[in-house]
């Protein structure tokens, strides 16, 4: 094989790795936050480290590329897509630090009103960000353009949700800490919905080597 | 510099003389063992005066001078034998200079003139040679055919396994690639990451990028002077000296 | 005024441009013109005979020249004995050894050896082997050749090897070659063909010369066992019977002048189609 594809491989394999790491703080973080996990929410504060790490050896090996190979065309897009992507991960990471830091904060808290609308989110946007990742993998772009259209049905369940909060907080003030602690997972919830839908858009751009961005095609 | 625990080839303080022009200035530098090693520069900056240095090529040029070590696995170069010195340290040239034999003797050739290579033990020797230059399933069936059939690339590629059927411990390229098209460098370029596996390589490029592609380290000169040598990256990515950015940027002189 | 310059121009062109036609015309027409008249008056009176038969005396009619045609085989033998491993190895030096100087040197020398009018070298050939010997030979005569061969062997050697590409020299230095050996392996060889056909467009230039086999060589009438004695050659031949009073001898000169120019001619023709197979290889 050419010395540059494998180079290349090497350079997915690494944005896999993150991705799996990625993909595992999420779903820890929801846990934690839904069944009061505190092990779990610590995992995942402690395994940002390794991904703060890869992010830089990937921006790091890909810069490399860019610099040493002269890539063209689908290797380039390749090239560009994957430090885009590198950078969503990053910050699907953070949030999901964020999740879990809320989760250590509503350890103490009483359960004064059971999770609905949370876990439904946390689904959606957990099938969002696997779906965007195995279109990624596998250069599906009907795949990614089914995670574009995921994300308005987020919006909108972030939308119900903050109205649900807001007026639990305005029937019991006494909870309004545990209320906000929640909003604001439903917020870092969506906001990670909305680097899967970046990432779904990268992907059809190096599928199809078409911009996606701010509605430039109409979505399904 | 960068450091290295036994350099396979170290200059110190080298300075070369065309008659009473200075073309090298007190060059210093490390070679790396079973490492790509690129000299990269604009047209005249001694980079290929320095390559042929190294195994002693310049000497065949009249009213030459050398001043300085150039220590092959820490023994300097200038005071042995020189055809012993060039079957260490063999050299792949500019145009591709098959000669005017078959292939099966091309490849023989270096065996021969050394007798490095027992008469019996020939054919294996050709075949390992051809393989190590990737040329074996394009020539087997016609070796005993004129080198001079063969394609540019294919003739640089046999000049690769003339080459290496001496068993060189060090190779040295003089733009190898700079007479074939875009396919055929390709094809030698490769081949550069399974050779470093046997033997370290020093290349000369005038194609950067080239250099970008192939090498470990990178050393860039200028007007006879090695103004920045380190790892390819580095060279590439965030060199230190301001020349260096000049060339590698495109915005030399 | 423009007009007439214009006009006196071309008028020019157009003479210069026909004498220069005509005089092409001409150099061609007299090789043309030779070799039609040879065959015309030598092809005639060719037979069987004249290539097994010796001459036969004045008066009788039939006999060839077979004393001659080997007789010059001989001379031209011994010419190449020594007039192309000199010129062959002076070559080698001047164009793979020898310094800009000394080549300089080297080659003056040689392109004034080439210059030396044939008869001097005749003398010289006398001088120094017929008169010591107090005999005339096909040795004297070979030597008197191969000395004038030397300089053209060894410029045209010079030539040939200069061809070779500098490359094929560091190619083979740079695989451990001595220098000998990459000239012996690889210079030569690439050159071989060049070399072998340069020597026989040589020969085939000394093989018509007359002047110094007439006092090294001299002639027979008879075979001439070896090469210590005086011998026959075909343009010594030629040059008595032409000369002669009788007919019957000038009919044999002109056949005998048809066959030294066709075998110059064959041999011509061969040299020049090695050196057009070999250069189409060597790119």
């Amino acid at each position: 094989m050419r010395h540059f594809v494998e180079e290349l491989e090497q350079l997915k394999s690494k944005l896999l790795e993150e991705s799996a790491l990625v993909e595992s703080a999420i779903y820890r973080s929801i846990t934690a936050v839904v069944q009061k996990d505190e092990a779990l929410a610590r995992d995942v504060l402690a395994n940002e480290v390794r991904i703060n790490q890869i992010e830089i050896e990937i921006d790091d090996a890909a810069v490399s590329l860019l610099a040493l190979q002269q890539p063209m065309a689908v290797d380039l897009r390749f090239i560009i897509s994957t430090i885009k992507i590198n950078n969503d991960l990053e910050r699907m990471g953070d949030l999901a630090v964020n999740i879990a830091e809320r989760a250590l904060s509503l350890l103490g808290e009483p359960v004064v009103k059971p999770m609905v609308d949370i876990p439904h989110i946390a689904a959606l946007v957990q099938s969002m960000v696997r779906k965007c990742l195995d279109s990624f993998v596998n250069r599906d772009a009907d795949l990614a353009r089914s995670v574009l259209s995921s994300d308005n049905a987020v919006d909108e369940l972030r939308n119900a949700s903050f109205h649900e909060l807001i007026s639990f907080m305005e029937r019991s003030p006494g909870n309004i800490r545990q209320a906000v602690d929640l909003l604001s997972v439903v917020r870092n919830l969506e906001r990670i919905a909305d680097h899967a839908t970046n990432i779904a858009e990268d992907v059809l751009f190096l599928t199809k080597g078409i911009d996606v961005r701010h509605h430039a095609e109409p979505r399904v | 510099m960068a450091p290295s625990a036994c350099p396979k080839l170290k200059s110190i303080d080298l300075n070369f003389y065309y008659g009473t022009y200075k073309a090298l200035h007190g060059i210093s530098i490390e070679i790396h063992e079973r490492k790509v090693t690129a000299f990269i520069g604009p047209s005249g900056c001694g980079k290929s005066t320095f390559l042929r240095t190294m195994n002693r090529m310049n000497e065949a040029l009249r009213n030459t001078r050398v001043e300085g070590q150039l220590l092959l696995d820490g023994e300097d170069i200038f005071p042995m034998e020189v055809s012993g010195l060039r079957r260490r340290v063999g050299m792949v040239f500019q145009r591709p200079n098959p000669f005017p034999k078959s292939i099966y003797d091309n490849v023989a050739y270096g065996p021969r003139v050394n007798g490095s290579v027992r008469r019996g033990d020939m054919d294996a020797k050709v075949e390992q040679s051809l393989r190590g230059a990737a040329l074996w399933d394009e020539v087997k069936d016609k070796l005993h055919k004129s080198a001079f059939d063969l394609s540019g690339g294919q003739q640089q590629r046999l000049c690769i396994a003339r080459a290496l059927a001496v068993d060189p411990e060090v190779l040295l390229l003089d733009e190898p690639c700079s007479a074939l098209d875009p396919i055929a460098t390709s094809k030698i370029e490769e081949l550069l990451f399974e050779l470093k596996k046997i033997c370290t390589i020093v290349i000369v490029t005038h194609n950067m990028q080239q250099a970008a592609r192939v090498a470990d380290y990178t050393g860039f000169f200028l007007l006879g002077k090695l103004i920045e040598f380190a790892d390819t990256k580095v060279i590439f990515k965030n060199p230190t000296k301001k020349e260096t950015e000049d060339y590698i940027t495109g915005r030399f002189g | 005024m423009t007009a007439a310059l214009s006009f006196r121009r071309k008028a020019t062109n157009l003479t210069m441009l026909t004498l220069s036609a005509v005089c092409t015309v001409v150099a061609v027409g007299v090789l043309i013109f030779i070799l039609g008249y040879l065959l015309f008056r030598g092809g005639s009176d060719l037979s069987w005979d004249f290539f097994t038969k010796l001459p036969v005396p004045v008066g009788e009619t039939g006999g060839g020249m077979a004393n001659a045609i080997v007789g010059s085989a001989k001379v031209l033998l011994f010419a190449t004995c020594i007039g192309v491993p000199i010129g062959f190895l002076g070559g080698v030096y001047l164009a793979e050894y020898s310094g800009a100087r000394a080549a300089a040197a080297i080659r003056f020398v040689t392109d004034l050896l080439n210059g030396v009018p044939s008869i001097i070298i005749g003398i010289f050939a006398y001088t120094l082997i017929v008169v010591p010997m107090k005999k005339f030979s096909a040795l004297a005569g070979g030597a008197a050749l191969g000395i004038m061969m030397i300089p053209i062997a060894l410029r045209s050697t010079e030539e040939f090897l200069r061809a070779v590409p500098n490359n094929m020299r560091e190619g083979a230095m740079a695989l451990g070659a001595t220098k000998w050996k990459s000239v012996a392996t690889v210079i030569i060889p690439a050159a071989i063909r060049g070399i072998i056909s340069g020597m026989m467009l040589n020969l085939a230039r000394v093989a018509g010369e007359t002047a110094p086999l007439l006092f090294t060589a001299l002639n027979n009438q008879y075979w001439s066992p070896g090469f210590g004695n005086a011998i026959a050659t075909l343009p010594v031949m030629i040059f008595t019977y032409a000369i002669a009073p009788y007919e019957e001898l000038h009919k044999q000169a002109w056949a005998a002048g048809f066959v030294l120019l066709s075998l110059v001619l064959a041999v011509n023709i061969t040299a020049r189609t090695i050196i057009a197979s070999g250069t189409h290889k060597a790119r």
